[in-house]
């Protein structure tokens, strides 16, 4: 009763003693037991998960007491996996378990906020004007334009209604789509699997109106383009289960405790199961403990490792001993038998492409497609035979792509994998060599550019008069450098100085030739008894670097010769990114509204941010640097972008935007002409009436102007070259040090049109969605609240998993924030309600490139020819871009949006080059979600009002979580191989995984033809594994795993077969070194931005309970013995600086690290603990203040099977490890505290002093 | 001074300090058990607080048991045990004075900490502070009377406060006019003293209520606090039935 009273019973608080009166019992009041006890108690618990881009995708139970969210622990209730293999939970980490600090965060962002300046200029203009007209006459004044856009990033921030910036948003949206068109209105949110409703939400606006969707993937530098080539397939990656299946293990350049928390512990269960791990690592990481041997590579050498491994591996299991299992593998699932013609060139043979059917005589009896059919030997009959599989068979007739070892009539074939013993001749032929390019950091021998090897060779007669012809399997043995035929410049001990031998890779790489030997021939001599069952889990280290596809390919080929890939517990396992999102053809529709108009705009960001940061304009990478010694004849001139805008035009590449005119404007020109607007674009933009956007980026009439960045922190984490994006992009202060190409004098470029001053601010409104303030947040003109990961409905896959789990809203979204969904919502009626100002029903002219998974892949056979430069003539998916009318209801976008689009019942849905009726899950999805009721262009069709139907349309449609799908799929796909699979879903067809069913419990996936592993009982998700297994081709120009890459610019740039490639010298270094001195020694340092511990990419990075965790600020850790030459202690202000830009952090001194190199977490955020840049005079920084995006060549190809652009497929990427800095100990720490107008001009005097 | 403000000073709000650190205290231990506590800072800085406070603890202890002894025994018992006035008054001079300096010091030392360490000012309420610099205030003011008190050494004025607060204690009418004529520097003393029992229960100080001397005297080294029915040793009637049996069973020993 009273806590007091009860207390008065002093004489008979004790009732008993024990234990001779030593204890004694005692009945005092036990309330303040409870408080304890409630500490616990909650009074719901939700299920949601994290959309963090970790691969996790961990479930986690929310709890909620009194309506706040409290804490989260791990769920446990998985569905178990078979007997004798662990089970998967609890999954989880650190960074996870203290997300719910956000919600109540100083740091959430709890109303809308705007710029002041722009609100006062909106409200001034509103008052006499409509809306387009108020935005109008805010952007089309440059002084009043400047006075918002040159402040972002300095504060300056009110809050508004959300009925006030939905309208400003509208209005700028619907201005700049009838001023310049809507591919000006940019939309970046990456990585859908993470919280895919949420990514559709904007997605979908974007796309009712035309605008553009960005890709990620390759902008991440997380997309491997080895991939795409060998495979056709963007990524297909074991789960972690598989590593348990796994007999012998390589982490390469992968830190799995640290970066695949919740997954490790399949790789602890493994190594007691007996399996042997080795990781390659340059710096002691936390993966390195866990290794049987640690092999310590020199950064960016991992190439020249692989081939020596190769190199062995090759040497004893296919040359000195062939084993049978390799052999079969190799010759049946790769294109090692397929026939390449050689040509003389400067008086020496060199690869050239594949032979086709076309070439030879009567075609071998092949009509359709001759040019896209590849030919081998046949062993038996020694007959020149067409195998089936190759691209040529998957387009234009019926049941023969498949790896059946057959031919078109049916009748089998071995094929021969070497000439060796059928040789007409043996020959000379040249290969590039690469490793003899000298380099400051990096080491090189003195072999000479091009290295002659002997190889057997036929004579074939072909259309063209007579030609020499070699298999890949002996160019690729010749290319190792394995002495089979003697000749020069290949090795018989693996202690000659040879390129590919240990020996000549212990010089490179600093690893003793001992270890290259031992791990090889483990590697191997395991895949040999296991069939296959070595892997090697591969990551970011290997994979940001400028060469990435030959430290890529390097490792593929050891695993393609031991026949690891597509066996179970073996293969590639390339964990960079969450790219699984497993329902993804389910998604498409709903996200790019593929139900009301196609196709959608989307575009490849890399080339994107390049063109459009004005980042080309400083591009010191010399095509010349990276041409191949061998290339074939050609100009192989201008600059890196000149090669982008040659894609583009070819339709390799997308364009954002695409055309200098509106493209709402072409198809009344095309009328006016009297033309198909198809027809018309080709003979416009031959004409020169019409020209291409790439052609001029700086060109007002060619900027992105606006744009939305949602679930993403591209000016905090991902945006290489971030100071170019301040200064061109945004227009405000930035920490540039070096100049452009104009006063340099240097300029290369020949495509692309120069104005000598750089526009400054290209964008008219940046918009974020975010739940915190980010550093994007911080340089946007709205930020708008979102519903944090607890807040919403939502779904998430991954590819370490198979399972579909949600997002649930533990609690409602807290203060002003709304979810994804809804926001995008109300942005389109606020759209709808304002667009009818100035737009109607317009007619859309949509530009695509060649698209991968198409029948038009199969577009540009022999050679690339540009039609600009009259090679040939302009023809739509041919030989430029596909044009397409696509119709925009823009009164009616928000009804659009909020109901499946005709669409879905008149075309059907399909993925990855298979297409299926969806007739019946229109009509379950009217019954489910409800129908319009409402009068107008919508009624009678399915809703899609709230996320949770948005959610239902998804699992409905896709094959994954709809077992009368993924049946129809796999018919889809029998009619191309004639082979039966629907078997593999049949069990499964009756059931459907619902948005509550998930909520239950995750579940587990249906296998599908979208991808090439299985969920099943029996084996664990393996990609490739139907390849194997059900012969289903890979979905490339050979149709199996293609190691020799014909394409004219690969051979060109040296990447026919894999080679050694140094990294590149981007030259940011010399040109500012020793011209800013502060007094204290300087070291310079490699850059490299591995993935953090206490955050997932930039989240987490600024919360509290992480940051107490680590030093709580920007940190980069550099060697002792480098530390010592710089004169710097642990935990020192440092300063790091090139041309591009400085970074102030603080020191991490450690053993750790190896010497020549700093490791800087990538994304730790600059708005937590970060001081000013002595040189810039700008806040800290962030590590992409030191870095800028450079493209590769080979990376634009198109139209040509694999190697055709698919949205985060394939193209350039936005790789950043070749990059140096200079690193030193800062004199003063300026924490910036003070109004902007005192902190001096933009940059700094030091700057100047550089200059 | 008018006789009505010594009045109302002395003799009514003696009362309303009494009754508010009585009924405050005894509400606040029932509503707010979790802030009953002494909330030491020991956890952030250990600095200056061990020397601090245990002088500052062993002073104010004397000085509270010489207030206590001194003022509430009724003066018969000094006649009757033969302890002068003058003898009791140099006593008090002494103990107090020398128990005061350490007081002193070690409030000086406390005093620096929380004004002048960044950490230990950060995390202080409002009230920590201000009953801290109460209590210097006031031990100032009382270490300032001991020159008046030399001035009369036989005790006199201490007497008229000892009248005073037994006559306050035992609700006697007029006790205010003992003090009525009293030094101002006595008077501020009382006055702020008796505000110290005003403020105690809204500040740290009902630490001073539990403050666990039960220790020293407890009987077992552990103890089990049950949740079982209180064991009554009432008599069970024979023959009655075995649910009262069980209630007479052996207490439960805490392995159960």
């Amino acid at each position: 009763m009273s806590h007091f009273l009860d207390r008065l019973t002093f004489f008979n608080r004790v009732v008993g003693e024990f234990s001779d009166g030593h204890g004694i019992t005692t009945n005092e009041d036990r309330r303040w037991e409870d408080g304890y006890r409630k500490r616990w108690q909650h009074d719901k618990i939700v299920r949601s998960t994290h959309g963090a881009n970790c691969t996790g995708s961990c479930s986690w139970k929310i709890y909620v007491k009194g309506g706040i969210v409290t804490w989260e622990t791990q769920q446990t209730d998985y569905p178990r996996t078979r007997p004798e293999l662990p089970n998967h939970e609890p999954r989880g980490c650190a960074r996870g378990a203290s997300y719910s600090w956000y919600l109540y965060s100083a740091n959430r962002v709890k109303y809308p906020l705007i710029r002041s300046r722009l609100l006062k200029l909106w409200r001034e203009a509103r008052t006499l004007m409509t809306p387009v007209a108020a935005w109008a006459s805010i952007v089309e004044n440059p002084e009043k334009r400047k006075a918002y856009t040159s402040r972002r990033g300095h504060g300056g921030f009110v809050r508004a209604t959300w009925d006030e910036v939905n309208e400003i948003i509208a209005a700028a949206n619907a201005y700049t789509v009838k001023t310049y068109g809507p591919d000006r209105v940019i939309g970046f949110s990456p990585i859908p699997a993470m919280s895919m409703v949420s990514y559709a939400a904007g997605a979908r606006y974007l796309s009712l109106m035309g605008g553009v969707c960005m890709s990620f993937y390759d902008w991440y530098c997380d997309l491997p383009p080895s991939s795409p080539q060998t495979w056709g397939e963007q990524t297909d990656v074991p789960e972690s289960a598989d590593w348990y299946n796994a007999g012998f293990l390589i982490l390469w350049g992968s830190n799995v405790p640290q970066t695949r928390t919740p997954d490790a512990h399949f790789y602890t269960e493994v190594r007691y199961r007996g399996a042997k791990s080795v990781v390659i690592c340059p710096d002691y990481s936390e993966a390195s403990k866990f290794a049987d041997m640690w092999v310590s590579v020199k950064q960016g050498t991992d190439s020249a490792l692989a081939l020596a491994m190769g190199h062995v591996i090759l040497r004893e299991f296919h040359v000195d001993r062939q084993v049978p299992y390799f052999k079969d593998y190799v010759k049946r699932y790769t294109d090692m038998p397929m026939l390449v013609r050689l040509v003389k060139q400067d008086g020496r043979l060199v690869p050239d492409r594949f032979v086709r059917a076309s070439d030879v005589p009567g075609q071998l009896g092949e009509t359709n497609n001759p040019e896209w059919k590849t030919l081998a030997f046949d062993e038996t009959t020694g007959e020149l035979v067409a195998p089936l599989g190759s691209v040529g068979f998957r387009w234009g007739e019926k049941g023969k792509w498949n790896l059946e070892a057959k031919r078109s009539d049916g009748s089998p074939v071995d094929l021969r994998l070497s000439l060796e013993n059928a040789a007409d001749s043996f020959e000379e032929v040249a290969f590039p060599y690469f490793g003899n390019i000298e380099h400051d950091h990096f080491a090189s021998s003195d072999h000479g550019s091009v290295l002659e090897r002997r190889v057997p060779v036929r004579k074939l007669a072909l259309n063209d008069g007579e030609a020499l012809v070699a298999t890949v399997y002996d160019l690729f043995l010749a290319n190792y450098g394995i002495d089979r035929f003697g000749g020069p410049n290949v090795a018989k001990s693996y202690d000659e100085d040879v390129p590919y031998t240990p020996a000549w890779a212990e010089k490179i790489t600093g690893v003793p030739r001992d270890q290259i030997i031992t791990v090889a021939r483990e590697f191997a001599r395991n895949a040999e008894k296991t069939n296959g069952r070595s892997m090697v889990i591969i990551g970011a280290a290997m994979n940001h670097w400028y060469h990435v596809d030959m430290n890529y390919r390097g490792v593929i080929n050891m695993l393609v010769m031991c026949g690891c890939v597509g066996q179970s517990g073996g293969g590639w396992s390339h964990y960079v990114g969450q790219e699984k999102l497993r329902p993804q053809s389910g998604w498409a529709p709903l996200a790019f509204a593929l139900d009301w108009g196609r196709p959608p705009r989307q575009q490849n960001s890399t080339s994107f941010w390049y063109a459009h940061t004005d980042q080309w304009r400083y591009e010191t990478l010399d095509v010349k640097e990276i041409l191949s010694p061998t290339a074939p004849a050609g100009p192989w001139d201008g600059a890196i972008i000149d090669y982008n805008i040659r894609a583009e035009r070819m339709g390799w590449l997308p364009s954002a935007p695409q055309l200098k005119e509106n493209p709402l404007t072409i198809a009344k020109r095309a009328e006016a002409a009297g033309l198909e607007p198809k027809d018309y674009v080709a003979k416009a933009l031959k004409s020169g009436e019409l020209t291409l956007s790439c052609e001029d980026p700086d060109d007002p009439k060619n900027w992105p102007r606006n744009l939305f960045v949602w679930r993403s922190n591209l000016l905090g984490s991902s945006g290489k070259g971030h100071e170019y994006f301040l200064k061109h992009l945004l227009g405000t202060s930035h920490g540039v040090l070096g100049k452009d190409l104009g006063p340099e004098g240097k300029r290369k470029a020949k495509e692309v049109v120069w104005h000598d001053e750089a526009p400054q601010g290209k964008l008219d409104l940046l918009v974020t969605l975010d739940f915190r303030m980010s550093t994007t947040c911080v340089y946007s003109d709205i930020v708008l609240p979102t519903a944090t990961w607890y807040e919403k409905d939502d779904l998430n896959t991954s590819d370490m998993h198979p399972f579909i789990h949600p997002l649930t809203a533990a609690v409602d979204p807290v203060w002003e924030s709304r979810t994804d969904w809804e926001i995008y919502k109300g942005l389109a009626k606020a759209f709808s309600e304002v667009a009818p100002e100035v737009l109607g029903l317009e007619k859309d002219v949509v530009l695509t490139p060649i698209m991968h998974d198409t029948p038009a892949e199969i577009a540009q056979a022999l050679d690339v020819k540009d039609w600009k430069k009259g090679e040939v003539e302009p023809i739509p998916g041919k030989t430029m871009p596909q044009v397409t009318v696509v119709e925009r209801d823009y009164p009616n976008l928000y009804k659009r949006f909020t109901s499946l689009g005709p669409l879905m019942e008149k075309a059907g849905n399909g993925g990855k080059g298979m297409a299926w009726d969806t007739k019946h899950e229109v009509e379950l999805l009217k019954a489910l979600n409800g129908v319009v009721t409402e009068e107008g262009p919508t009624k009678g069709l399915a809703k899609i009002e709230t996320a949770i139907d948005a959610c239902e349309t998804l699992l409905m449609l896709a094959p994954e979580t709809n077992g009368e799908v993924a049946v129809k799929a796999w018919e889809a796909l029998s009619k191309a191989t004639g082979r039966e699979h629907a078997h593999l879903a049949l069990p499964k067809e009756d059931e459907k995984i619902r948005f509550r069913d998930v909520v239950s419990q995750p579940r587990k996936i249906i296998s599908s033809p979208i991808w090439s592993g299985l969920e099943s009982e029996k084996v664990c998700y393996n990609a490739g594994y139907t390849n194997v297994h059900e012969l289903i081709p890979w979905r490339t120009l050979t149709g199996r795993q293609q190691l020799y890459q014909d394409h004219l610019w690969m051979r060109a740039f040296g990447e026919g077969f894999c080679v050694y490639r140094p990294p590149v010298d981007l030259k940011t270094v010399k040109p500012i070194q020793g011209k800013v001195p502060n007094g204290e020694k300087e070291v310079v340092l490699n850059f490299i931005t591995p993935h953090q511990k206490w955050g997932i990419h930039s989240t987490y990075s600024d919360n509290l309970l992480m940051l107490t965790l680590n030093r709580g600020g920007p940190v980069v850790w550099i060697s002792e013995n480098d530390a010592r030459k710089a004169g710097i202690a642990d935990n020192d202000w440092i300063e790091l600086y090139n041309v591009n830009g400085a970074i102030a952090a603080r020191a991490v001194v450690s053993q750790r690290v190896k010497d020549g190199m700093c490791l800087m977490y990538h994304a730790q955020e600059k708005i937590v603990n970060t001081p000013g840049s002595e040189i810039t005079r700008q806040r800290g920084g962030i590590h992409n203040s030191v870095t800028r995006a450079v493209l590769k060549p080979t990376h634009m190809i198109g139209g040509y099977a694999q190697q055709s652009y698919g949205f985060n497929y394939y193209g350039t990427v936005g790789c950043n490890r070749d990059e140096f800095v200079i690193v030193r100990k800062m004199t003063k720490v300026d924490w910036l505290e003070r109004p902007f107008e005192e902190r001096g001009r933009a940059t700094g005097p030091a700057l100047q002093a550089a200059e | 001074m008018s006789t009505t403000l010594n009045h109302i000073l002395f003799g009514w709000y003696p009362y309303l300090c009494l009754t508010t650190f009585l009924v405050g205290s005894l509400i606040r231990f029932d509503r707010e058990q979790y802030t009953w506590k002494a909330s030491s800072s020991q956890l952030l800085r250990r600095k200056q607080l061990m020397l601090g406070s245990v002088l500052f603890h062993v002073g104010i202890l004397v000085i509270f048991a010489g207030h206590l002894v001194g003022l509430l025994t009724p003066i018969a018992v000094f006649d009757a045990l033969g302890i002068g006035h003058g003898f009791k008054q140099g006593m008090a001079i002494v103990v107090g004075g020398i128990a005061g300096i350490a007081c002193f010091l070690g409030l000086t030392l406390l005093v620096h900490r929380r004004l002048f360490d960044a950490r230990i000012r950060a995390t202080s309420s409002f009230s920590d502070t201000a009953i801290l610099l109460i209590l210097y205030v006031q031990l100032i003011l009382g270490l300032s009377t001991i020159p008046l008190s030399l001035g009369h050494l036989d005790g006199e004025e201490m007497v008229k406060f000892m009248n005073w607060a037994q006559g306050v204690l035992f609700l006697q009418p007029g006790a205010s006019a003992y003090v009525a004529d009293v030094h101002p520097i006595f008077k501020a003393h009382l006055v702020l003293g008796m505000t110290i029992f005003l403020l105690f229960p809204f500040t740290r100080l009902v630490h001073v209520w539990s403050a666990p001397v039960w220790y020293l005297g407890r009987k077992g080294y552990q103890i089990v606090r049950t949740k079982k029915p209180v064991v009554r040793p009432a008599p069970v009637p024979v023959g009655v039935p075995a649910r009262g049996r069980q209630l007479g069973q052996p207490v439960p020993q805490p392995a159960e």
